[in-house]
């Protein structure tokens, strides 16, 4: 309806989205002083997956067989509701910001299930923890949302993103750096980064999202890592969005913006999970709430 | 001045959360000594038309005061009690930080019914005043820790320092300056106390003290 430009944000992500992580892995080795992986090494790990077959427990039903497609249908879906900075998304409607929350639980309930259909006790204690974590991630997620429909006036994500301009930051500064601060801690817990999650652990006990996905092989894995490279390029783009505010019309321009945005964003990640360690696991909920509090002290000031 | 004060509001009130959510004892002093600089600074913004010797001279002492000499003072009991974190408070840092937003929304509340009283006060700074003081009532009675309740104390100080300022308009410099004075006496007395509290009893946990009831 809104013709060519509507598509460009989900191209731009369905090409894009493994590139942030290769880059968020780059950094961290160039931090560590090592070469690195290159940049396109997630397109190669999912394109291997891809080409691999499945093999199924015997004990498993059809429950984990869903968990992935669900993920990657799901995120594909919010995909068209999530807007790229300025860059509108393809459908738009009131209350498409809870949507998109409900779509992300959804896929995460699919994981979730999977994982405790194997019957692995790593798995189910890797569920437990995900869902607890999202439990007090998602009321910040739509704590953020409501400021951010507050602060514009709109009720739809693309309205909202287009409606944040340089004077509207200028006219709610405590208010929309609050709510940057906790797109930023969320985009780091829900996507399993560092200080909540360590990606590259190789010790059961300590992970969240990896332990969940061990049982999974070949297509399922590819579907379950570009299903993750797309909840990261989401949740980023919603922190870039808010964070980016140029808004100049000329969609070339706008898209620039953003790409160079998600690129520094992947970098920024990069940087935190070199310098800072996972925490224990009973100060993780303290950390989300912490960031809920910033979104609830920023909803606070703009009723003020 | 307003978008000042806003800012002012906006960095005092994560000041108070990351006072209500930070267990290690060094980085809560160092907040406490962010706030006091913060909130030192609010005579020279609100009295901006008058720009005068008086409000420098309340500000720069504030800001020496609680700014400086105060954490310094706490850093070195730290050090001396060699304590540096809270470990179990009476009540958890998650729920401490839910008791935040509670305060918080009480005290926007609060300042919406006082505002008509006070139409000279700007409605940010009224707002942190009662949310400091409410927040340093909070710290005191929820931390076990002696060094933590003198922080609650001077969070509270903070807070009704900052409610003279922006409603009294001709308080007597005299006035003003006793009082810092006394707040000065007041940490003093509470730094020689705890460091007696940590000879006694080899801790600056207060639980310890009911063993005095004998």
């Amino acid at each position: 309806m809104r013709g060519f430009a509507s598509l460009i944000s989900p191209v731009y992500a369905l090409l894009l989205a493994p590139l942030l992580l290769g880059l968020i892995n780059r950094t961290k080795a160039f931090v560590a002083g090592r070469r690195g992986p290159p940049l396109l090494q997630p397109y190669l790990d999912i394109a291997k997956c891809l080409r691999r077959g499945a093999v199924y427990g015997d004990v498993t039903s059809w429950v984990f067989r869903l968990g992935p497609v669900v993920n990657l249908s799901v995120l594909l879906a919010a995909l068209l509701i999530a807007p790229l900075g300025a860059i509108p998304a393809p459908l738009s409607f009131p209350g498409d910001l809870i949507v998109l929350t409900g779509l992300l639980a959804l896929g995460r309930f699919a994981i979730v299930l999977a994982a405790l259909d194997t019957g692995s006790s790593f798995e189910g204690m890797g569920a437990s923890r995900e869902v607890h974590f999202a439990a007090l991630a998602e009321p910040a997620f739509l704590l953020a949302l409501a400021v951010l429909a507050r602060v514009t006036g709109a009720l739809s994500l693309t309205p909202i993103y287009q409606g944040i301009t340089a004077p509207v930051w200028i006219a709610a500064l405590p208010t929309l750096a609050l709510v940057a601060m906790t797109l930023l801690v969320l985009v780091l817990v829900e996507n399993s980064r560092m200080p909540v999650d360590d990606p590259t652990t190789h010790l059961e006990l300590t992970m969240i999202h990896e332990v969940m996905v061990l049982d999974h092989g070949g297509p399922d894995l590819g579907y379950i890592h570009y299903a993750a490279a797309l909840k990261l390029w989401i949740l980023g783009s919603l922190l870039v969005g808010l964070v980016v505010p140029l808004r100049s019309g000329a969609f070339w321009l706008d898209g620039l913006a953003m790409l160079v945005g998600m690129a520094v964003l992947a970098v920024a990640i990069g940087m935190i999970e070199s310098a800072m360690a996972r925490y224990r696991l009973v100060h993780v909920p303290q950390f989300i709430v912490g960031a809920a509090t910033l979104s609830a002290v920023g909803f606070i000031l703009i009723l003020v | 001045m307003f978008a000042l004060l806003e800012t002012v509001h906006a960095l005092g009130l994560l000041s108070c959360f990351a006072l209500l959510g930070t267990s290690r004892i060094g980085a809560c002093i160092r907040w406490l000594s962010f706030q006091g600089i913060l909130f030192g600074l609010v005579p020279l913004i609100v009295h901006q038309s008058g720009f005068g010797w008086r409000a420098g001279l309340l500000a720069a002492g504030n800001i020496a005061l609680k700014g400086i000499a105060f954490p310094a003072l706490l850093l070195r009991l730290r050090a001396r009690a060699d304590y540096n974190r809270e470990v179990q408070p009476f009540v958890s840092f998650v729920m401490s930080i839910l008791f935040g937003i509670f305060a918080l929304g009480l005290s926007v509340w609060l300042t919406s019914e006082m505002k008509p009283a006070l139409p000279q006060a700007p409605f940010v700074m009224l707002d942190s005043s009662i949310f400091l003081i409410l927040v340093g009532l909070f710290l005191i009675i929820s931390r076990r820790n002696a060094l933590m309740q003198v922080i609650g104390y001077l969070v509270l100080e903070n807070g009704i320092f900052v409610f003279g300022v922006i409603t009294v308009v001709g308080t007597p410099l005299l006035v003003e300056l006793g009082v810092l004075l006394d707040a000065f006496v007041g940490v003093f007395v509470m730094g020689i106390a705890i460091f007696h509290i940590n000879r006694e009893f080899g801790s600056i946990e207060v639980d310890r003290l009911s063993a005095l009831k004998g």
